[in-house]
């Protein structure tokens, strides 16, 4: 430990102002934070300071993903082994799902923290951690069959344009994990939705077995089919996006950012139970057979409904800021994501549209709440 | 009169070095400084030059805009140098003491026949007034603008605060003539704010014409800003005038003795501290004179060599990083000593167990422990970093404020926005635990202090 300190100590001055590789300034940074809490002091203000930093809270939501996406590794090639007819043991399994998806989680980093640096070098700052939950997320909502080129050109897009456009991390609008799958989406339509895309090696028609069909619950429900049992949708164990499956995997994830306090309970709890309300309006509006009649608490585990309202809804720059607003946030994403699922058939998942919609509406909601706030303050009484 | 509020946001920080409630040093001192940066938006005219003898009492310099304000020496002695900073800026009087204090001798009207206009010239002419603050913007007040309400906290909440309690049991008779002065000043009334656990005992709740409160609540409880917000919160356009009890105990001296005595008992702590405890000072002391206070040697179980010492003046959300020797703020009534923090800490930021960090998130183990008390150092703890996160701040601000956006507005130097939003009500203290608990290292206090100070600028 003492000798890379002594080390970084040596080769700091050539990064520092002045030096010949001062030019790569952040980068230099980034890395001695990582590895070291940087020596600075307080010189302004409170002379004391909370242990809390954001590398520790984007970290906090990193292991919270982990068992969305070691679930999303065993269904991986759970699913595949399930569509060709081979066994189903576990190791084996897993570690096919592994070799699938640990591609996709290298190319996202690299891709996306490439340009972080570059564009924290250009401006001379430090390098943000946004990104490290942004990777993280986006190998996690997109198809495991999703070809890695245009994984990364969608990276790419959303941190460019989605994030860097507007001022890097903290002040961009929308959640760029989301962007990138809307990209993805709408560019490349015919490899993030269909029969095909959900389950690795299918594309490419790898020795199929009779009857077996790709296609997610969500598609099934259009089309008036039979879904899983609700049971299976919760455990995770149907055909989606690598990390979305899983209810109970995300529930864990779920539990640890709640207990660290980190994403919004309001938010979360919102979601579900605007989603949930209007489930059941619909139920009691359907017809016999049709999508409205679904029961509602299945759309709480289909799709990416859990994985938006934890991972996603959540995300503290792109949702609303007010905590009185958070709730009509949440509760709209809930509300809007099941309403687009069952009204329009061109997209099967709502979630990410109605996530990216209210991030656009965010900052009005907030607005009315403050201004609440300031007509109280206009109204109040002069004295007791 | 009396009611009960209940806070229910806000944060005691554990840290640890409480000062025992003894006095263990009564100070006379051989030298002092009087900063005329302890007072917000002060363009001070001086009135002395070097070599100067005065007595305590004797005006210093003056506000160049309102004249009447007198800023007085506190002891007796020798203007010894007047230290100025960058762009010749008046940094620090400093004054050689005598050994006894000598005092200019005013002539005081009696209190209780007096009207208010003699009351005020008494007051500016003593010196007193400088220690009156007003909110808006916590500045010294008007003579010409008379406070809807006057507000006093009778308790300091901030991280090991004096016990007031204790520091001016002593002084209760002073500080019932001072109230009877101040409750000639307004119409709207005294209003001290008591902390509910403990306001039977307080000396304070005795005290007669004036309105109490009883606050329940962790830190900033105690702050006078967070007790008008509940009581008699500040519009636009309304003044109140704060105070602090000791200088209610002075005006009590001022009008029975004639003096301006300034005495009063501070308590030195920290985690730094040797034998935390209460000395007996005037503001303006130099910290040489409480060096048997400073721990140089640090934790004597420690294998490595000792952390060095901040020397705070004041107490570690608002106080003023001084140095060694450093002298002892106008408004402060205690000094911190605590370990610097600069040094590295491999994959600190990741460790799952920092046993000896403290932290309100739970991702970190210190709620295990609620009564822990923590040796906190003055490591950033982390990168400076744009707003991220939400919702923290509004865990330790209890009152009815968007912080978020009121720091943007501030940002923006939209005028109108902070209006509407609050700033007339708020001082830089109010938002010291948002600062302190901000996990993008934001300098909120910082951000605060300069709107205030824009809307002095614009507003006037």
């Amino acid at each position: 430990m003492k000798a890379i300190r002594k080390l970084l100590d040596n080769i700091k001055p050539t990064f520092s102002k002045g030096g010949k590789l001062s030019f790569l300034h952040s980068s230099f940074d980034a890395f001695e934070t990582f590895l070291f809490v940087p020596d600075t002091v307080t010189h302004k203000g409170t002379h004391i300071r909370d242990s809390i930093d954001l590398k520790r809270t984007m970290t906090m939501v990193i292991i919270a993903l982990m068992p969305a996406l070691l679930f999303g590794m065993w269904n991986t090639g759970y699913q595949h082994n399930l569509s060709v007819g081979a066994n189903l043991e576990f190791w084996p399994t897993f570690f096919y799902g592994f070799l699938k998806v640990l591609p996709m989680v290298i190319v996202s980093y690299a891709v996306g923290l490439g340009i972080e640096f570059a564009a924290a070098q250009i401006r001379g700052h430090e390098v943000n951690e946004g990104y490290l939950v942004t990777g993280m997320l986006i190998p996690l909502i997109m198809p495991v069959d999703l070809p890695l080129w245009m994984l990364a050109l969608s990276v790419a897009f959303a941190v460019i344009i989605g994030k860097e456009v507007f001022g890097g991390t903290g002040m961009n609008i929308w959640n760029p994990a989301l962007l990138a799958r809307a990209f993805a989406f709408y560019a490349y339509p015919s490899f993030m939705s269909g029969d095909k895309v959900w389950i690795a090696g299918l594309t490419k028609g790898e020795g199929v077995i009779d009857g077996f069909s790709g296609a997610t619950p969500l598609a099934n429900a259009q089309a008036g089919l039979d879904i899983p049992t609700f049971n299976d949708m919760f455990l995770g164990i149907i055909p989606g996006s690598v990390g979305e499956t899983s209810t109970l995997a995300i529930l864990i994830g779920a539990a640890l950012l709640l207990f660290t306090g980190i994403a919004s309970w309001k938010i979360m709890l919102s979601v579900f139970a605007g989603g949930l309300l209007t489930g059941l309006l619909l139920n009691v509006l359907a017809t016999e057979g049709s999508y409205m009649a679904v029961p509602a608490w299945n759309h709480l585990v289909m799709g990416g409904f859990a994985f938006g309202a934890v991972f996603m809804a959540t995300d503290p720059v792109t949702g609303s800021q007010t905590e009185r607003g958070k709730w009509f946030y949440g509760a709209l994403i809930g509300a809007v994501a099941v309403i687009i699922r069952v009204f329009n058939p061109g997209y099967p998942e709502g979630m990410m549209l109605s996530i990216l919609l209210l991030n656009t509406f965010a900052p009005l909601i907030d607005y009315v709440v403050v201004q609440g706030g300031i007509k109280r303050r206009l109204n109040r009484a002069v004295i007791k | 009169m009396s009611d009960h509020i209940r806070l229910h946001k806000g944060l005691n920080i554990p840290l640890a070095g409480d000062a025992q409630t003894q006095i263990t040093k009564r100070i006379s001192p051989d030298k002092i400084a009087i900063k005329p940066t302890d007072f917000k938006a002060l363009n001070a005219k001086l009135l002395v030059k070097e070599g100067d003898l005065v007595k305590a009492g004797t005006p210093i310099f003056t506000d160049k805009s309102r004249p009447y304000i007198n800023y007085c020496s506190p002891v007796s002695g020798k203007i010894s140098e007047i230290f100025r900073g960058e762009k010749r800026k008046l940094l620090e009087i400093r004054i050689d003491a005598d050994e006894t204090i000598e005092y200019l001798q005013l002539t005081t009207p009696n209190f209780r026949t007096a009207t208010k206009q003699e009351l005020i010239e008494t007051l500016l002419e003593s010196g007193l007034w400088a220690a009156f603050r007003q909110r808006p913007y916590g500045i010294a007040p008007d003579r010409d603008i008379e406070p809807k309400a006057i507000f006093i906290s009778g308790f300091d909440s901030s991280p090991l605060a004096p016990d007031l309690d204790f520091a001016l049991k002593a002084d209760i008779e002073q500080i019932q003539i001072g109230v009877d002065i101040l409750s000639k000043l307004t119409a709207g009334g005294v209003h001290i704010g008591l902390h509910a656990t403990n306001f039977a005992s307080s000396p304070f709740h005795r005290l007669g014409k004036v309105i109490t409160h009883t606050f329940d609540g962790v830190h900033p409880a105690g702050n006078v800003g967070v007790q008008i917000h509940h009581v008699s919160p500040v519009n636009k356009g309304e003044v109140v005038w704060t105070l602090d009890m000791y200088t209610v105990a002075a005006i009590g001296r001022l009008f029975t003795k004639g003096i301006y005595d300034v005495k009063k008992l501070i308590a030195v702590t920290g985690p730094r501290a040797h034998k935390p405890s209460y000395i007996e000072c005037v503001p303006g002391i130099n910290f040489s004179s409480i060096s048997e206070y400073v721990n140089i040697k640090g934790d004597k179980n420690a294998k490595e060599q000792p952390l060095p010492i901040r020397y705070i003046s004041g107490n570690v959300l608002t106080g003023d990083n001084v140095g060694k020797d450093g002298y002892l703020g106008f408004f402060h009534n205690q000094i911190t000593l605590i370990n610097e923090g600069n040094y590295h800490e491999m994959f600190g930021w990741i460790k799952p167990f920092r046993m000896k960090k403290f932290s309100i998130s739970r991702s970190y183990f210190s709620w295990l422990f609620p009564k822990k008390r923590y040796s906190l150092d003055t490591n950033l703890n982390g990168g400076e970093r744009a707003f991220v996160m939400t919702g923290v701040y509004e865990k330790v601000l209890p009152m009815d404020i968007y912080p978020l956006y009121l720091f943007k507005a501030i940002l923006a130097e939209d005028i109108d926005k902070m209006e509407a939003l609050g700033i007339y009500e708020v001082v830089e203290e109010d938002f010291a635990l948002c600062e302190f608990v901000c996990p993008s290292k934001a300098e909120i206090q910082e951000i605060i202090s300069k709107g205030i100070n824009l809307m002095i600028k614009e507003m006037s």
